[in-house]
C-alpha cells in the first residue's frame, strides 16, 4: 500500500503529453481542483512525456533520455500529481526498471515514490469533498488498464463520482477489459484493437449513460474517436474536467 | 495434417475476426474459465501468497535446472524408468519411432501432450506408417476435423455443440448423427475404449517431474491419461526440459496453482504419479517406461536471465483466457501451438524473430496476463523485451534474429521524438504548428490506421502549457 503525504502545501503537477495536445481542460481542472484544496501547484514548463510510448514499441534508450529529462525537472521533494493512470503508472513502477543499471537509481525510485495519480492523491492525501452543482446526470466510468492493474486506483475514481449526488454512475460489465488502445497497439494492429473497442462502445452504449468519464485520455481519445465514427451521441470527459464543472458550474478553462 | 501454415498473421487476424461462430464460441467459453477460476482463488491474499509460493519454486528450480536435471534422470534410472534426452524435434520424433520399432508397435495411444504439438508427432509418426491417436476428448475432436489446438487447456474450444455432432458423424464410422451431450460422449467413450485394448503404446506429457523422487506428475480429468499410461505393455512420457522441480513437496502448491488456473477445479479427476514402471508381483502397468525430455531452444531462452522467466509456465493457458486479444481472435491466427499471451513471448524466443516476432505487437500491454499467471511470469516486460529485440542491432542481444525489424524510417522516428521531447521549445512550437493544421493533417501512415475505425484526433487550439502560463501557474 503506497503512503500518501500528510497536509501537503506544494505538489508538483506532471501534465502528459496527451492533455499537453488534446485535453488540456482537464490538466486545468486537475490543477484547479488541487487549488481549490489550498495546494500550491508547480507546473515546470518544460515537462513534455513520460517516455512510455518508447519504452513500449521496443526503444528504452529513446524512452530513458526522455525520461531522465523529466526527472531532472521535477528536482525538490513535492509529491507529484499527474491526471493520467497509465502515465503515473510508467513513472511510479517502471521508471526503476528502465534505470536499473544506472548509477542514480536509488535517486530514481524516490522520484517513482514522489508519484500520484490525481485522484488517488484528491482521495487519500487531500480527503477532497465534492458539492454537486450540476443537473441530473447518468454516467459511466471506464478504467484504463494502467490505473486499474498498476496504480490500483480505479476505486478511488469511482469513490469521486459517487461523491456527486445528482450523478448517477452505472458501471460496465465488463470495466476490467483492455479498450484497445494500447499506444502504438492501435495503429501496430489496428483490425483488433477496432474490435476491442467497438465491444467496449457497446458496453458503454449498454449502460443507457450520456456520458463516459475516464481518467485516462489514451483510452478517452480511443473511445470517443470510435463513438464518434459510429456517431454514437454518448461524449467522453476526463475525470478531472467532468468534476470541476459538476462543482463549480463552470468550464476548468474560464 | 496440420492446418498452420507459415506466418501471415495479419491475414489470419482478419480471417479469425469475420468468423463470428469462433469468436461467439471462444468468448463464451472463455467467459466461464475466467469466473471458474475467479471463484477457485477469490481469496485474494490466500491466492496471492500461494502465486509467489509459485514463482519462488520455478525460480529455485531453474536456478539449478542442469543439476535437477541430472537428479532426475538418475532418479528415474534408479526407479526403472528409460529417459532419453532430445535437443530438436527431430530427434525426439526419432526417438518416439525407435521405441515404437523395436516393439514392432504400430498403433499408439496418448494423452493430451502439448509438447507432442510442438512436435508435430502425429504427422510424423503417420508418414512413418504408425497411428497415434488422441484421446483425450478435445484432442480427439480436432484430430478428427484435422486442426490443431486452439487452446492449451481446452483444445477443442472453438468448436460448439452442434459442430462438434458434425464432426463425430462425418469422421467416425457408424456414428449416428446426435446433438446430445451424453450421447456424443458414448459415442466418443466407445470409440477409444476399442483402442486402448488395442494399442501397442501410449504416450502422455508431463505436468512436473519431481528430482528428488523421479516421479513424474500428470493431471487430467478424464481418465484417458491413467489409460495410455497403464494399458499399453509401454508408456511413453514426453517433457519440455523446463518441467522438473526440485521436491516432491513443491507439488501441492504447484498442483493447486495449475488447476486452479486452468480449469478453476480444486484438484482434477485423476492425479497421476508415476515412478516406475510395473513392478514383480505388480497385476498392472506398462511394462516399460521412457522419458523423453526436450529441449527445442529451452537452453537458449534459459541461458537470459530475463528470458528464462518464459520457462516459468506451467502451461495452464489462463493467460489465454485472460486476454481480450486472444478473445477476439483465438488460437490459430497466432500461426503456432503456443497462442496467446505466453504464445507471444515463447514463439519468438524458440522459432526466432524473423517467424514469429510479429505476435509481440499483438499486445496492448493491458497486463491482465501477469495479473492472474500463477507463477509471475513478467509477460508484459518479456514482450516489451521481444519488441526491442526486434529492432536492435546491440551484438548483446540474445534472441535469434534480432534487429529483423531495424529500418532507417522507424529509427529515425523515434529519435525526431526523443530530440522533440527533450527539447521544450521545440516542442511547444510543433504542438502549436500540429494544431494549427488540425483536421488539415494527411492522413498517411499510423493517422491513416487510426482513423479507419475512429474519427481524427482534434488538437486543442491552446496547449496545457499555454493555459498553465495563462492562469498564472506557478512553474519552478
Amino acid at each position: 500500500m503506497h503512503t500518501y503525504p500528510e497536509n501537503p502545501q506544494k505538489v508538483y503537477y506532471f501534465g502528459t503529453c496527451l492533455v499537453d495536445m488534446f485535453y488540456p481542460g482537464a490538466g486545468m481542472a486537475g490543477i484547479k481542483l488541487l487549488q481549490q484544496k489550498g495546494v500550491k501547484v508547480i507546473f515546470p514548463s518544460q515537462q513534455t512525456c513520460c517516455g512510455q510510448p518508447a519504452y513500449n514499441s521496443g526503444f528504452p534508450d529513446e524512452a530513458r533520455t526522455v525520461a531522465r529529462k523529466q526527472i531532472e525537472l521535477f528536482s525538490e521533494d513535492y509529491p507529484i500529481v499527474v491526471p493520467s493512470g497509465s502515465c503515473a503508472g510508467m513513472m511510479r513502477h517502471h521508471y526503476p526498471k528502465l534505470f536499473e543499471n544506472d548509477p542514480r537509481i536509488d535517486q530514481i525510485k524516490k522520484f517513482s515514490e514522489r508519484i500520484f495519480e490525481l485522484s488517488e492523491f484528491l482521495v487519500h492525501a487531500l480527503n477532497i469533498q465534492l458539492e454537486d452543482q450540476g443537473p441530473p446526470i447518468k454516467v459511466t466510468w471506464h478504467s484504463s488498464c494502467h490505473a486499474l492493474r498498476e496504480m490500483g486506483v480505479t476505486e478511488d475514481s469511482k469513490s469521486l463520482i459517487r461523491q456527486l449526488k445528482n450523478v448517477e454512475l452505472v458501471e460496465l460489465q465488463r470495466e476490467h477489459d483492455c479498450c484497445g488502445f494500447g499506444g502504438t497497439f492501435a495503429v501496430k494492429q489496428p483490425a483488433i484493437s477496432a474490435a476491442m473497442v467497438k465491444d467496449k462502445t457497446e458496453d458503454i452504449r449498454k449502460t443507457g449513460a450520456t456520458r463516459l468519464i475516464t481518467g485516462d485520455c489514451g483510452c478517452l481519445m480511443n473511445i470517443s474517436g470510435a463513438m464518434q465514427y459510429d456517431k454514437t451521441s454518448i461524449s467522453g470527459q476526463h475525470l478531472a474536467e467532468f468534476i470541476w464543472e459538476r462543482i463549480n458550474d463552470e468550464p476548468s478553462t474560464a | 495434417m496440420t492446418n498452420l501454415q507459415p506466418l501471415d498473421f495479419e491475414k489470419n487476424v482478419a480471417r479469425a475476426l469475420k468468423d463470428k461462430q469462433l469468436i461467439k464460441n471462444i468468448k463464451s467459453a472463455m467467459d466461464t474459465l475466467v469466473l471458474k477460476r475467479k471463484n477457485i482463488f477469490s481469496n485474494t491474499a490466500e491466492t496471492e501468497q500461494l502465486r509467489v509460493l509459485g514463482n519462488s519454486t520455478k525460480t529455485n528450480a531453474l536456478s539449478k535446472l542442469p543439476e535437477l536435471l541430472e537428479r532426475l534422470e538418475k532418479k528415474c534410472t534408479q526407479n526403472g524408468i528409460k529417459v532419453h534426452w532430445a535437443e530438436t524435434i527431430p530427434e525426439a520424433n526419432q526417438l518416439v519411432l525407435d521405441i515404437m520399432k523395436s516393439h514392432q508397435a504400430t498403433r499408439l495411444v496418448k494423452g493430451k501432450s502439448m509438447v507432442s504439438e510442438e512436435m508435430e508427432l502425429n504427422a510424423y509418426l503417420q508418414k512413418n506408417g504408425i497411428e497415434a491417436l488422441e484421446t483425450d476428448l478435445g484432442e480427439f475432436i480436432i484430430q478428427l476435423n484435422h486442426e490443431t489446438p486452439a487452446h492449451i487447456i481446452v483444445p477443442a474450444i472453438h468448436k460448439n455443440k452442434d459442430q462438434i455432432s458434425k464432426i463425430f458423424h462425418d469422421n467416425i464410422p457408424d456414428a449416428p448423427y446426435t446433438e446430445n451431450v451424453d450421447e456424443l460422449n458414448a459415442i466418443a467413450r466407445k470409440t477409444l475404449r476399442h483402442k486402448f485394448k488395442q494399442a501397442d503404446v501410449g504416450l502422455s506429457g508431463v505436468n512436473f517431474a519431481v528430482a528428488e523422487t523421479g516421479t513424474l506428475c500428470l493431471v487430467e480429468n478424464e481418465g484417458n491419461g491413467r489409460m495410455c499410461t497403464t494399458v499399453p505393455g509401454v508408456h511413453i512420457a514426453l517433457m519440455g526440459l523446463e518441467k522438473v522441480v526440485e521436491k516432491l513437496e513443491d507439488l501441492p502448491p504447484m498442483l493447486r496453482l495449475l488447476i486452479g488456473s486452468a480449469t478453476g477445479q480444486l484438484i482434477t479427476t485423476y492425479v497421476n504419479m508415476i515412478t516406475s514402471p510395473r513392478k514383480e508381483g505388480e497385476k498392472d502397468g506398462p511394462k516399460e517406461v521412457h522419458l523423453i525430455i526436450l529441449d527445442n531452444g529451452r537452453s537458449k531462452i534459459f541461458a537470459d536471465p530475463q528470458r528464462r522467466k518464459t520457462l516459468y509456465c506451467i502451461r495452464c493457458g489462463t493467460c489465454l483466457s485472460h486476454c481480450p486479444v486472444y478473445n477476439r481472435i483465438g488460437g490459430h491466427a497466432y500461426g503456432y501451438i503456443y497462442p496467446g499471451p505466453i504464445g507471444k513471448i515463447l514463439n519468438p524466443q524458440v522459432e526466432g524473430l524473423e517467424a514469429a516476432g510479429v505476435l509481440a505487437t499483438a499486445s496492448s500491454l493491458c497486463n491482465a496476463c501477469e495479473e492472474v499467471c500463477p507463477v509471475k511470469i513478467p509477460i508484459p516486460e518479456l514482450i516489451r523485451r521481444i519488441r526491442n529485440e526486434s529492432y536492435s542491432k546491440d551484438p548483446a542481444s540474445t534472441v535469434e534474429g534480432h534487429g529483423y525489424k531495424s529500418n532507417w524510417i522507424e529509427s529515425l522516428v523515434w529519435k525526431i521524438w526523443t530530440f522533440i521531447n527533450t527539447s521544450p521549445r521545440i516542442n511547444a512550437a510543433g504542438i502549436k504548428v500540429l494544431a494549427a493544421l488540425g483536421l488539415k493533417l494527411p492522413k498517411a501512415g499510423p493517422l491513416k490506421q487510426w482513423t479507419r475505425y475512429r474519427s481524427t484526433p482534434e488538437f486543442a487550439p491552446q496547449s496545457l502549457h499555454e493555459l498553465v502560463k495563462q492562469n498564472g501557474v506557478h512553474n519552478e
